[in-house]
Order: C-alpha cells, then structure tokens, then sequence
C-alpha cells in the first residue's frame, strides 16, 4: 500500500493530479486507488492538497495517515506537509518554487523544474503533466500507458497533445535523474569499496 | 404486482469510471429510470444535483432548481403522480426542511428516492465534514407513525447500485427511500463500473390498467400489505390523495377505524416484509466472541479494526448493514444471543447503536464506540472496544 498527497497552491492542477493519477491506477493498472481532496474554504487561494491511497487489495480507510510520497509545488504546502512524510518517503519538489530545508536524509528528495518545463512547451498550465510525468518515472506507483488512456475525459480535447508532451518531458526527466542517481550511488559505492 | 424489466440504455453511462460518490448517486438513479430531479443545492450534497442537471438534457430529464427543500419535496410529489420516477439530495438542514412532506409522501404511498449526504449536525454544524447524525432523523423525523426505507452506501460504486436498488424499492412498496451517504463517500473518488443496461433490473411503475371509473389510489390489506397500482394524472382518471387519513378511494376518513386500517398498512407493507428489503453483509460470525455492526463509511475502517483484532487471536465477526431500516432486527438478535459483546461504531454520539441494544436486550455486552463528527474513525479506537468486549 502506497500512501500518496499531492499539494500546492489553487490553480496548479493539484486535484487534478490525483484525479488523473488515480483513475489511471484504478482503471487501466489493475490495482485499487482512493482519491480524496481538501475540502473546505482553506482550500481557496492557499495550500491545496489532494490524497491518493493505492493499493494491491481493496482500499478501506481512505485517507492518507502517514505518506509515503509527498509532492510540493509551492512553500506553503512544503513547509505544511514536508513534516509529516514518513522516514524514508519520496519528496518531489518543484525546486524553483520551494526553497528546501538543509537535507538531512531523512527523506529521499527529487527536485525538477517542472514550472520551467512547462512554460518551454509553451503553457505553465501542463506542470501538473510534467509532475506526473515525473512521478511515475521516480515512483514506479502508475505506468505511463496508464495516464495516457485515463487523461482524455481529464483534460480539454485541444490541450491533450501538449498534455501528453508535458507528461513525456516530466518522465523523461525522471528517468534521466533516477539514472544520474542510480549511476552516483554505483560510484559511491565503488569510493566506500576502495577505501 | 413487480414487474422488473431492463434499464433504459439512453440512462446507462456504461463503463468503469472514476468517480466520487455524489456523481454516482446521480448515475444510479439515471440509470434506475429516475428523469425528474427537483433539489436545493447544499454541502456536500451539491454535486449529485449538478451531474444530474448536466445529464439531463442528454437522456431527455428534468431538473428543477427549487426555492428550498421543503418545495422540493413537494416537487417530487407531484413529478412522480405525474409519471416519473424522481430524486433528490440534501444534506442535515435540508433533510430537516424535508421531514414534513417526507411524511405527506408516507401518507400518500408516493413512491422517491432521498439522497442525504451527511454531514456534521445540529443546525449548520460542520459543513464540509463527515457524519452519521442523521440515522434517527431518517427514522423518526416527520411526526406520526409511519416507516421508510433507508440504505447506507459505503463505497461509490455501492452509491451506483444502491442508487437503482432505491429505485426498486420505492416502486415496489410505493414509500420514500433514503439513501444515507456521508460527506467522506460522497466525495471521495474511485473505480465505479457501470454494467450495460441489459444486466440492470429495475422495478417499473406498478401502472393500473382497469376501467377508468373504478380506480382506487390505495389498496389496503392486501397479502404482506403490498400497495395498489398508480395511475398518471391527466390521463383521465378521477382520483384524490390526501395527508389526512383516508380509505381506498382517498377520501378524508376521520375515524379510529380508518386510522387503524390506514396506518396499519403504512407499517405493515414494510415490517411485513423485512425479510425481503433487509439487505446486510456478515463475515466470520460463527464462534465469535465480538461482532462489529456498522454501515456506511465507518464499516471499511471497522473491516481494518476486525482484521487487526483477529490478527491478536480475538475471534472477531463482522457484520454491515446495508439496510438500516427497516433495521436488522432478526440477524441482531441472533447475534447477541450467542457472542460476548456487540461493537457499534458510528460518526455520532450513539445512534443506532440504541437499535442495536434494544435486540440485544440484556444478552450481551454492547459498546458504543462514538463520536461527536467530523471525521471517520481512527481504527485503533474500534480496537480497543473489541478488546474490551472480549474481557
């Protein structure tokens, strides 16, 4: 079971991270997800967050007590929820719109500009894309067939090309940085043997 | 007479959806038939409304907006001695507005379908949070002796089928049914598969086909009390309904005698045939120590509590009402004579639990495990009744 909450400010598409993610889990990957969203006036205009619990068996509290994976895209929602991500658990941050705490490895922190990238493809607007996109590279947690079957009902009919390229570029970016890593836990792992 | 035919496909989103409570509510009932939908909009109640107006103009329904719910009820009245199958939703201050013609669609067998989803009461309470507040209101809220139907859904998906089981049963017993939901499955969103209309069974009007001059609104004593036939007002037939105690033909009656023919048959088409509306779902209950009862939301976090306590060697049954009225009587009372204890965990400070108790009565333990609401419960707490249950 997966634990995962999505945050931000109104207006990035946070609810509609969990939505896309969470239809593409329960409908096309084979597994059971629950989507809930804050839901109340703060809500409005300040930290936004959405809550996805996934799981091989049928989901039955359905809300996230200690998540495994945490998305910020803004300060406020960083500074609210980074404290209480579980020891060990994935922190993704837009990493130009969140300035971090000194890391103390008590997470596993994958920072991307996704904003920027966004912004390259021409709309700030498909930075959720370009978060999932790079979700699921670093979390393994949906597959990308997944989200491309579940986004058309989820997005507008003309955005849906430039969607999918966001989700590409977020993946793409993803793998590449998994890879970095990958290779610079190799060498250091190689340093510590040598020594 | 039940006559059960296919679904309307034009009503069918067929399909697997993702999808939260409130818009399931609403694909149910449009898939049951229902085209005549008058509400006013609350928290958290209000997307069931919206996905019902937005679908309307593709399945040919109507939506009505009306000046509260007290009208709105009233709407339904008349839309269904109108022909149609008809809805609504609300949620605690709505469904207080509703009580008076809840009762006046008792008294005139109208058959309806109530959506309440709950949220944190009395008064304004707590908008945006969830709550099982309401379970007597459903019960008892409008004055006079009478009986409804109430479901307690605990899953979108369970919102979708229970939705057309609504349906069915107000046709069939011609009487209001309340679907109680809560705030936490009305609008938390998952998988919800939408059969094709072909494997859907829905209850049609019981539509009277005699001679014009003979029909009768009301048909009282007959066997297990099953109501009489409808007719549709403006196709010619003269016909009175009224909220005043009446005989078969709907005249005002005001005599002892009719109160009791009248009332009797009110009760009695629902007692008479608990058996056949009672729908519940039990798990491991023989050689239980401790039974948990639930229903709706607070039934998936009392599973976890269940499976944590038979994780320790406490042998733990579980049982979930998906009818809460007419209540369980039977299955509550076989339980209790044979476990240690009964644990009823609810988001209100110990409702249905009273129900519960009263089958008991005496033969076992029975811990309220309650809350004053706004959120589920953490499972720990069910826990730790079980446990003290089993002492």
């Amino acid at each position: 079971m997966m634990e995962v909450r999505f945050s931000g400010f109104g207006g990035q598409g946070i609810v509609r991270c969990a939505l896309i993610t969470g239809k593409a889990i329960s409908l096309y990957d084979d597994k059971y997800a629950t989507m809930t969203q804050s839901f109340g006036p703060e809500a409005r205009g300040g930290a936004c967050s959405s809550q996805l619990v996934v799981s091989e068996n049928r989901v039955l509290y359905p809300y996230v007590t200690v998540p495994g994976v945490l998305v910020a895209l803004s300060q406020e929602a960083y500074n609210k929820y980074e404290p209480e991500l579980g020891n060990g658990g994935i922190l993704i941050v837009e990493q130009d719109l969140v300035k971090q705490k000194p890391d103390t490895g008590r997470v596993q922190i994958f920072p991307i500009p996704a904003t920027r990238i966004a912004e390259e493809l021409g709309n700030r607007l498909f930075a959720n894309l370009v978060v999932i996109g790079f979700f699921a590279a670093v979390t393994k947690c949906v597959t990308p067939d997944a989200v491309k079957k579940a986004l058309p009902e989820l997005v507008p009919g003309r955005f849906l090309k430039a969607n999918m390229q966001a989700f590409d570029k977020g993946y793409a970016y993803g793998n590449d940085l998994m890879a970095t890593k990958a290779g610079a836990d190799k060498m250091a792992e190689v340093c510590e043997a040598v020594e | 007479m039940v006559r059960k035919v296919k679904a309307d496909p034009k009503g069918v989103l067929e399909g697997p959806h993702f999808m939260d409570g409130d818009h399931a509510l609403a694909e149910g009932a449009l898939a049951a038939g229902c085209r005549f939908f008058a509400g006013y909009p609350i928290t958290p109640s209000t997307e069931t409304a919206e996905r019902f107006a937005e679908r309307c103009p593709e399945v040919g329904g109507l939506f009505i907006q009306m000046e509260d719910e007290i009208a709105s009820v009233t709407a339904l009245i008349g839309g269904a001695w109108g022909g149609q199958k008809v809805m609504t939703v609300t949620s605690g201050p709505g469904m207080s507005l509703m009580l008076e013609n809840i009762g006046l669609a008792c008294m005139t067998e109208t058959p309806m379908v109530i959506a309440n989803v709950q949220r944190g009461g009395p008064s304004t309470g707590l908008p945006t949070l969830t709550a099982q507040q309401d379970m007597m209101q459903a019960r008892w809220g409008s004055h006079g002796d009478y009986r409804v139907i109430a479901l307690a859904p605990d899953s979108p998906q369970e919102c979708f089928d229970l939705a057309i089981e609504a349906f069915n049963l107000a046709e069939t017993y011609r009487v209001p049914v309340l679907i109680m939901t809560d705030e936490t499955v009305g609008h938390m969103h998952e998988k919800v598969v939408i059969p094709p209309a072909s494997e859907i069974e829905v209850v049609e009007r019981n539509w009277y086909t005699g001679p014009k001059d003979q029909y009768k609104p009301f048909k009282f004593g007959a066997e297990n009390y099953m109501p009489g036939p409808m007719v549709k007002i403006g196709d010619g037939y003269r016909f009175h309904i009224t909220g005043l105690v009446h005989d078969e033909r709907g005249y005002p009656q005001a005599s002892v005698e009719a109160g009791k023919i009248n009332i009797t048959h009110l009760i009695e088409k629902i007692d008479s045939n608990r058996d056949k509306i009672v729908r519940f779902e039990a798990d491991q209950l023989d050689g239980a120590e401790v039974v948990v009862v639930s229903y709706g939301i607070t039934s998936r976090i009392a599973i976890k509590a269940v499976m944590d306590a038979r994780k320790e060697g406490i042998k733990t049954g579980n049982f979930r009402m998906i009818t809460c009225w007419p209540f369980p009587e039977k299955q509550i009372r076989e339980i209790a004579s044979k476990v240690k204890a009964i644990v009823v965990p609810e988001i209100n400070y110990g409702q249905m639990v009273l129900e519960v108790e009263r089958m008991a009565a005496g033969k076992c333990k029975v811990i309220s495990v309650n809350s004053t609401g706004g959120a589920v419960h953490d499972p720990n707490e069910i826990l730790a009744a079980i446990k003290e249950g089993r002492s």
